[in-house]
């Protein structure tokens, strides 16, 4: 079956800056992929590439078999992308800019997809709203009707739910989920790695434009071993049998791994002979925000990239 | 060819849903232009022998609000465009760099066609204008207004904001269109300055433009036809290739 996306050596250059240094990937059709890493890691530069909005300094990439320079338009109509940003065309209402991109795809009598869609992303009380009035939740949910309107098989959604409410972001994951389900490949990217965590079945991690990880989602948490014990105890020296354990602290907690539940008893037998008072305790199962800190270093250094 | 008629559809749609600003308030600027120009001069120049001023000035304001308005109209939707970011609409979508042009220039014709068409139906009220020869007025100011749709094009895509934009209008257009001789034959000038004129494409449009009404030109209209339609196809060239490599589009 081809590939929904093949990339191969792809490596782009801003100048001095390299964004991108030589990417291989392959997305199979029907998958739901996640592609994270850090601001600056180069995830927007390849999707960007993917959709023609940059062009790759060297290497190919291919959608559904169509290379995406040489096979541009049909390349394109294979695929459905949703910008990070928020952008609209002040000048038109949410059905008139649902026409108007069915017509650049060539679709003439699309009436009855683009009344679907409106309906499921849940635009019919604002569907002969002008643009600009609408709120910034509504605006993703055109950009995401948008992105809809040739029903593409491939679907690329960079941080859909950025800044978007609760109730839309999961009103617009389970209409994800249903095209996933009807067979439509979905690529993400997004900040919020539990989301990731839960709807994706393969992720690929990137850091300053190389893939630095790249396996199932299961595959990458069953990669941490030991689950993770987070305290905060009342003042005191640790013991130092526990030292060896300590992972991390921050802000009054600390953090420590253990392998096995049994070995926790032993944890706090040692922390009340040192006196030293439990205040919180809290078990966590690893998850993918772990393995994200453990391959890409801290995630705070998402906020400071 | 539906997503280039759609282009082109919503390129027009932009611009006729503020026609008070695309349309109506460039057809009042020319009138202006006419009202006082006509009055200051009506009774010291005589270009054509026959031809009274204002009579003469006519031609000339629309083809020059012709010009002014297939420049802005490109020009402005693409800035727009870009600065906003729903240019990438059309970016992603399966559109021919051809198409793209096409459907640009079109809808700047369009909207110059619509000035023009209006300020010379007002004018037909009060004075009484010859028009020798329809052809001759259709084909400049078609090719004039494509010509400068072309070059909207280019300005707005290479001015990254809207002063760079007007910078290009106002120290390169305007100049060009009002030293074109619409306000004047350009015979009237010395021979250095007339030389300078001969230069300027401008002069052509508008030269070639008020042949069709008058029957007589500081040039012959085929050479002027030659002329532009040069400048046209040198124009779109540039501007189809900036189109497919992308240039300041595809980063």
């Amino acid at each position: 079956m081809t590939p929904a996306v093949e990339v191969n050596q792809v490596k782009k250059r801003f100048g001095t800056l390299i964004a991108l240094e030589g990417i291989d990937l392959k997305i199979d059709q029907g998958e739901f992929f996640a592609l994270l890493g850090p601001n600056g890691a180069g995830k927007t530069t390849l999707i960007h590439i993917l959709a023609g909005l940059t062009l790759a300094s060297s290497g190919t990439a291919r959608v559904m078999g169509h290379d995406v320079v040489t096979g541009y338009q049909e390349a394109r109509r294979l695929l459905g992308v949703v910008p990070q940003e928020l952008v609209f065309d002040p000048f038109f209402t949410v059905r008139e800019t649902l026409v108007i991109q069915s017509g650049y795809y060539g679709l003439k009598k699309n009436d009855s997809w683009i009344d679907e869609i409106i309906h499921r992303l849940d635009l019919t009380e604002k569907a002969n709203t002008n643009m600009r009035a609408l709120s910034g939740g509504m605006k993703r949910r055109v950009l995401v009707a948008q992105a809809l309107v040739h029903k593409p098989p491939v679907i690329v959604l960079d941080e859909p739910t950025a800044g978007v409410d609760v109730e839309l972001r999961q009103g617009l994951w389970r209409f994800i989920q249903e095209l996933n389900k009807d067979g439509h490949t979905i690529v993400l990217t997004t900040h919020y790695l539990d989301e990731a965590e839960v709807l994706c079945n393969r992720v690929a991690m990137l850091k300053q434009g190389k893939i630095v990880a790249l396996d199932t989602t299961q595959n990458l948490i069953n990669s941490i071993s030991g689950i993770s014990l987070r305290l905060r105890l009342s003042p005191g020296p640790m013991p130092v049998t526990l030292e060896p354990l300590v992972r991390s602290r921050s802000e009054g907690y600390c953090t420590l791994t253990v392998k096995e539940y049994s070995e926790i008893e032993q944890v706090l037998g040692a922390l009340r002979k040192a006196q030293l008072r439990v205040l919180e305790m809290k078990l966590m199962q690893p998850d993918l925000e772990e393995v994200f800190v453990k391959i890409v270093g801290s995630k705070s250094d998402q906020d400071r990239l | 060819m539906t997503g280039f008629y759609t282009l082109l559809h919503k390129e027009v749609q932009r611009f006729w849903k503020v026609s008070l600003q695309t349309i109506l308030a460039p057809m009042l600027t020319t009138l202006l232009y006419l009202l006082i120009f006509s009055h200051v001069l009506e009774e010291h120049v005589q270009i054509y022998p026959g031809v009274a001023y204002t009579v003469f000035l006519i031609p000339g304001l629309v083809m020059m609000s012709v010009l002014q308005n297939a420049f802005a109209n490109s020009s402005s939707s693409l800035i727009q465009s870009r600065v906003t970011g729903n240019i990438v609409f059309v970016l992603l979508a399966p559109l021919s760099h051809r198409e793209i042009f096409m459907a640009y220039v079109l809808a700047s014709v369009v909207r110059a066609g619509v000035v023009g068409i209006g300020v010379y139906l007002v004018t037909w009220c009060f004075f009484d204008v010859p028009l020798r020869s329809l052809p001759w007025v259709l084909l400049f100011s078609l090719l004039g207004s494509a010509l400068l749709g072309t070059l909207g094009i280019i300005a707005g895509i290479w001015a990254e904001k809207f002063d760079q934009l007007a910078a290009f209008q106002n120290f390169i257009i305007l100049p060009l269109t009002f030293l074109s001789g619409v306000f004047y034959s350009i015979h009237s000038l010395p021979a250095f300055w007339q030389g300078l004129s001969q230069l300027n494409p401008f002069f052509y449009m508008i030269d070639g433009f008020r042949y069709g009404f008058f029957g007589v030109s500081d040039v012959s209209p085929y050479l002027s036809f030659g002329i532009v339609v040069i400048c046209f196809m040198a124009v779109s060239w540039l501007t189809l290739r900036m189109l497919k490599t992308g240039y300041k589009l595809r980063h």
